[in-house]
């Protein structure tokens, strides 16, 4: 992983000569698009790490599903140990298992593990039903996860007070559109059966407007590659409308983002990355208490 | 497997044919074609066509392959926006940057989106001509808007028909590029760039059609 995607470089970014200067445009509405052009030759570097690495963790054992608490999202992003045999599990035997261990993670309901157990064993279509179900739902958990981090983070930063004009609006407003994805996946979750995850209660550096500025930038970007990461893991049509209704949103605040810190609207070129489960938990382990 | 190897195009900076090399694993291609066919049928309706779509689906079967070509319809009227009337215009400063640059991006989806309905064994339709209208920088500008915005769209509604995985990444890859360049443009028109809020709207065919028909011309 480069540190471009690593957040834990960011705090120090403010060090980049690439960014210097550009509380600039905290308060101009109109340079800063205009300067982002300049960074258009730039492309930033941003490999994500190989997907190969997930299927070297895993291994074809059928471990058996433990039940895990609500906020297994949590716990996987500090616990490596925890991480390794989510991925472990995720990444092992295709569906039905992933969605049987999901439906564990989540903790829906005090019966989930038995029933887990039943839909990793079972060919029967109801079961079948069942663990695509606890797929998605383990899915939006760690949207929701990622968008509460997204929340906490703008939340800080219009407190921050270093962003003013329409620079501060826009901020305000993708604020505000992390807020809506929040109570949305929320309400997919429930709406499936599901126990929404916690919030996770981020911390975030807030230490000037070009460092916050380009730590926006990375976590759009990093939003938007989980949201392409997951696209296929998706049973649910429903809910993959859903998640490329929002997958689509963060891309436009990314690009935004991109303008305002003089990086590239497209990092990626023509064609996003996506971004693995590991990858992403990973790079917000930095901001978890 | 798909997203390393278009990680691995996207690293060499070339959006070559082995973008699409899709296999429709576990499935024979007629049940496949069938399958795409009766989800296309009911997210759009039959009588959402216009005729360069018919021939699309009359020479591919429908289903994923109908929804590339409807992509690939889309995108090269947005390669030949910014590439064409684009240069016609003289454009200057950011819009002149923007327009090499996503002119650029669109034509390798032209490009990744023909060769993914290759090797899925259909028929790329033909580039249709085009005419845009407008002649200045701002007409230029609010028509990107709108081309882009619909392209958002159009992915966002047709994607959850898709029936190949492998297809899907590939789509979900260029949408997101496509809601960036929407989002930019916005910016530099004084318009949202997120003029949905905060959940991108998904566009029916007959949606995307009433945008981009007025600049087929055949």
């Amino acid at each position: 992983m480069t540190a471009a995607l690593g957040l834990q470089s960011v705090p120090n970014a403010n060090c980049d000569p690439d960014v210097d200067g550009a509380a600039n445009y905290t308060q101009d509405g109109v340079s800063y698009r205009s300067a982002a052009i300049q960074a258009q030759g730039k492309a930033v570097q941003r490999a994500i790490s190989d997907p190969t690495e997930v299927l070297k963790m895993s291994s074809p054992s059928n471990e058996q599903n433990v039940t895990q608490p609500a906020g297994i999202v949590e716990r996987l992003v500090r616990d490596d140990v925890d991480r390794k045999r989510f991925l472990k599990m995720a990444g092992a035997a295709g569906t039905t298992s992933f969605g049987a261990f999901v439906l564990a993670a989540c903790g829906s309901s005090s019966s989930s593990s038995s029933t887990a157990t039943t839909a990793a064993v079972s060919t029967s279509a109801a079961t079948m039903s069942a663990a695509s179900n606890s797929t998605d739902i383990g899915i939006l958990n760690y949207a929701l996860t990622l968008e509460y981090l997204e929340t906490a983070f703008y939340e800080k930063v219009v407190a921050s007070g270093f962003f003013s004009g329409s620079v501060g609006s826009l901020i305000a407003s993708f604020g505000a559109q992390e807020k809506t994805h929040v109570e949305a996946l929320k309400g997919a979750v429930e709406k499936m059966g599901g126990t929404p995850a916690t919030n996770p209660e981020g911390k975030f550096p807030i230490q000037s407007a070009s460092q916050v500025g380009l730590l926006a930038y990375t976590v759009e970007n990093l939003g938007a590659s989980a949201y392409l990461g997951q696209a296929g893991n998706i049973q649910s049509p429903e809910v993959l409308a859903t998640a490329l209704s929002i997958h689509s949103v963060e891309a436009r605040h990314a690009s935004t983002l991109g303008t305002v810190v003089k990086k590239s609207v497209t990092p990626d070129g023509a064609f996003a990355k996506p971004a693995d489960m590991s990858t992403v938990l990973a790079a917000i382990k930095p901001f978890l208490p | 497997m798909f997203t390393k190897r278009l990680s691995e195009i996207v690293d060499s900076g070339m959006a070559n044919p082995e973008l699409a090399n899709i296999e429709v694993s576990g499935m024979t291609r007629s049940s496949f074609i069938l399958r795409g066919t009766l989800a296309a049928g009911a997210l759009y309706g039959a009588a959402a066509v216009t005729p360069f779509v018919s021939h699309a689906v009359a020479a591919n079967g429908g289903g994923d392959v109908e929804i590339l070509n409807f992509a690939l319809t889309l995108e090269y009227l947005e390669s030949d926006f910014y590439n064409v009337k684009g240069q016609s215009i003289g454009l200057s400063g950011p819009a002149k940057s923007y327009a090499t640059l996503f002119g650029e991006h669109e034509q390798d989806h032209v490009k990744a989106l023909t060769e993914t309905i290759k090797q899925l064994g259909g028929t790329p339709v033909p580039k249709p001509t085009f005419a845009f209208p407008g002649s200045s920088q701002s007409a230029f500008l609010s028509l990107a808007s709108v081309l882009e915005n619909t392209g958002v769209g159009a992915y966002n509604g047709a994607a959850p028909s898709l029936q190949s995985k492998k297809v899907l990444a590939a789509a979900g890859s260029i949408v997101q590029i496509e809601a960036r360049h929407a989002a930019a443009i916005n910016l530099l028109i004084n318009e949202s760039p997120t003029p949905n809020e905060g959940f991108d709207v998904p566009y029916t065919k007959t949606q995307v059609l009433a945008k981009a028909d007025p600049f087929i011309k055949s």
